[in-house]
């Protein structure tokens, strides 16, 4: 499929001088459906080197798992209308062949998953799980898969290895769980480790340590992890750089730094006051983005946020009719919005800072 | 698992005692509640010039004249013990189970059950054979192709198995493939006069296949709504994102979790046809259990129906307590729970 809209300008992919591990290039994954095209994402661009952790945060629907299943290559086929570029290690993924993806998955980039009990098989036992996804990939004898097996779930901190090794999913809790599918996440040793809402069905006390471990593993593995969340606290606590998506498109992207204290996009002001605050009054503490997600199918024209946006009215007027470029405002910011600079900071320093 | 095992079995045995009282009473009580006298009940079993001393004789040899609790009690008791008879002119013994006396032909019940056993045996394990192969691959491969002519069309084919009656079908194929083609042996062929095992098989591919046909359609339907179910679950994308190929997605981790229910319907089937395919049977004159049964009912000969009925339960209740154990071989998580 060939876009015919315009390059955007300022892409993170093209940050000169750096020759990226994973290049996602005006990504677009549309989905044909009787009522419309469903446009989950909606050129995407970044960039992203071994090492480094990149979050990616956006509400329900703003096409962040679905960024996701197309970098792995996971959308059945015929269902998605997929264009643009992922280049992952110089090997373009999309329009490759299905047979090649598949030998790169599990092995060269792997995957966890938001909910660890319905994302392992019940009927094999964890051991198993782990053997198959390391013997698709090494030719070994089970025995030295087994044993490897073992080694990988004691790697992730799960207790008695050799005995649980033999023990179904349902036998594990739900952080043991996660670990043991983080063990076979890793199991071949990718170097790009996706981890789609990894703490989201976990309990609150057990998020922290799945974020402590994947931090940890990856420093071992040297791999580059992208952490897709809505929940900014996970981000925060891993990633290097972090991209907000609305709507299928980023709006925001910055280093983890910068976005906690310098954001510049009304949407990203409006996920860090979603943000629950004890030290603040009851009534103050949390403060909700109004309205509802859009319609993927009818997408706002102009920028897309305008019509939940408290600030539309000082952009005059373009940002329900100019889709805004996404652009770089200082080394490493880039950012899509119509609002103008003096007017930006000053609505962040005056508004929303002190009320955060 | 063993004391689960034996307490199974225990049950088995209670409920094939009330299962055995019911159908006694269906057949012994119901007559009687009917306004049927002692002599009445005997007068099918003897020579239509009978006098009124020789049935009344007859009631007396059949137990008939004892109370109803006494002859069930005399049924019971020979199952368990086994028991002596003297319907004709010598008193002979019959060996525990005994499942009594034909009424008519003064024969025991239970050898001729053991001698039609191996036709319903082989009618029943050859076409549970074909009809899961075909019904499982049928199954899936709709599911895998869900919408297009070849799902839309073995799933209109299913339907009409499904709908089709079997002398229906068994008549039609016998017509056109024994009788017709000259492909297969015509009916009445008799599967324990084989003398070979291609002999075998040519002498009962169409009851077979008449009777796969009608429960494979409902197999291929079963498995498609599993693998729809199941191919959308998380587990199935956990797996793809491994890298294993698509054929290992769908067998080692679709099919298997899809094959669950149908392992539980396979062993009930499996277990009611064992008791006699009495359409098929009937239709290709197969001497199996349900021709045994439906001549039984004809003549009006209650010992061989209630054995036969027995049995029947028999095999139904072993299927369930098999069909049981099975599934926490299936499913480990039935095991812990």
């Amino acid at each position: 499929m060939t876009t015919n809209t315009a390059p955007q300008v300022g892409d993170p992919a093209v940050r000169p001088g750096i020759e990226g591990f994973l290049q996602v290039k005006d990504l677009r994954v549309h989905f044909p459906t009787d009522d419309g095209v469903v446009k989950s994402v909606d050129g995407l661009s970044f960039n992203l080197e071994r090492g480094e952790t990149l979050g990616i945060v956006g509400e329900s629907g703003s096409g962040k798992s679905v960024t996701s299943l197309s970098i792995m290559g996971l959308h059945a086929p015929g269902t998605a209308r997929i264009s643009g570029q992922v280049v992952l290690k110089g090997d373009k993924l999309i329009g490759a062949s299905p047979e090649h993806v598949r030998r790169l998955r599990g092995k060269n980039m792997a995957m966890i998953f938001q909910d660890p009990l319905s994302a392992m098989h019940p009927f094999y036992t964890v051991g198993h799980q782990i053997i198959e996804a390391y013997r698709v990939h090494n030719n070994v004898s089970k025995k030295v898969a087994r044993k490897h097996a073992v080694d990988m779930l004691e790697r992730v901190g799960i207790p008695q290895p050799d005995q649980r090794v033999d023990e179904y999913p349902h036998q594990f809790s739900g952080g043991m769980r996660q670990r043991a599918m983080i063990a076979m996440a890793l199991s071949c040793d990718p170097e790009l480790l996706i981890a789609d809402e990894p703490t989201t069905a976990l309990d609150v006390t057990v998020q922290a340590q799945i974020l402590d471990l994947i931090r940890d593993l990856q420093q071992e593995f040297n791999s580059a992890v992208i952490i897709i969340t809505h929940d900014l606290g996970v981000v925060a606590e891993l990633a290097d750089d972090i991209l907000v998506m609305y709507a299928g498109r980023a709006v925001e992207y910055a280093t983890a730094h910068e976005i906690f204290t310098a954001p510049q996009h009304p949407y990203t002001w409006g996920l860090l006051g979603s943000m629950p605050r004890l030290d603040r009054e009851r009534t103050e503490r949390l403060k909700p983005i109004q309205g509802t997600p859009p319609s993927l199918i009818n997408v706002p024209s102009g920028c897309p946020f305008h019509p939940r946006c408290t600030y539309a009215q000082l952009t005059g007027g373009a940002s329900e009719t100019d889709r805004p470029d996404f652009v770089e405002i200082s080394d490493r910011h880039f950012l899509a919005c119509h609002l103008p600079t003096q007017d930006r900071r000053r609505v962040w320093e005056t508004d929303i800072k002190p009320s955060l | 698992m063993l004391t689960y095992i034996i307490r199974r079995l225990i049950g088995a045995v209670i409920l094939l005692f009330i299962v055995s009282a019911v159908v006694f009473s269906i057949f012994f009580l119901v007559p009687r509640l009917g306004g049927a006298s002692d002599d009445d009940l005997a007068s099918r079993y003897v020579g239509k010039s009978a006098g009124q001393e020789q049935i009344h004789q007859t009631a007396v040899k059949l137990g008939f004249t004892d109370p109803l609790y006494v002859q069930y009690g005399r049924f019971a008791k020979g199952i368990v013990l086994g028991q002596e008879y003297n319907y004709g002119p010598t008193t002979e013994h019959c060996p525990a189970p005994c499942l009594g006396y034909s009424f008519l032909t003064q024969n025991p019940v239970l050898p001729d059950l053991l001698d039609r056993l191996p036709v319903t045996l082989s009618l029943a394990v050859g076409a549970a054979v074909l009809w899961l192969v075909f019904g499982v691959a049928t199954g899936v491969i709709s599911a895998l192709r869900r919408g297009s002519w070849l799902d839309r069309s073995t799933m209109t084919v299913a339907l009409a198995g499904v709908s089709l009656p079997i002398f229906f079908t068994g008549l039609l194929s016998l017509s056109i493939f024994s009788y017709g083609l000259g492909w297969t042996a015509p009916g009445g062929a008799n599967p324990m006069e084989a003398t070979s095992p291609l002999d075998w098989a040519y002498r009962m591919i169409l009851p077979w296949i008449t009777l796969a046909f009608l429960f494979a359609a409902a197999y291929a339907r079963l498995t498609r709504a599993g693998m729809l179910e199941t191919m959308n679950e998380d587990y199935i994308r956990t797996a793809r994102a491994k890298g294993l190929r698509e054929r290992d997605v769908v067998i080692r981790h679709g099919l298997r979790a899809a094959l669950t229910p149908i392992v539980t319907i396979f062993g009930l089937d499996l277990g009611l046809l064992l008791g006699g395919a009495i359409l098929t049977e009937t239709t290709f004159s197969l001497p199996g259990l349900g021709q045994y049964a439906v001549q039984a009912i004809n003549n009006n000969d209650l010992p061989k129906v209630l054995g036969v009925t027995l049995l029947g339960a028999t095999f139904i209740i072993m299927a369930n307590l098999i069909v049981d154990l099975a599934y926490a071989v299936v499913d480990p998580r039935v095991r812990t729970r």
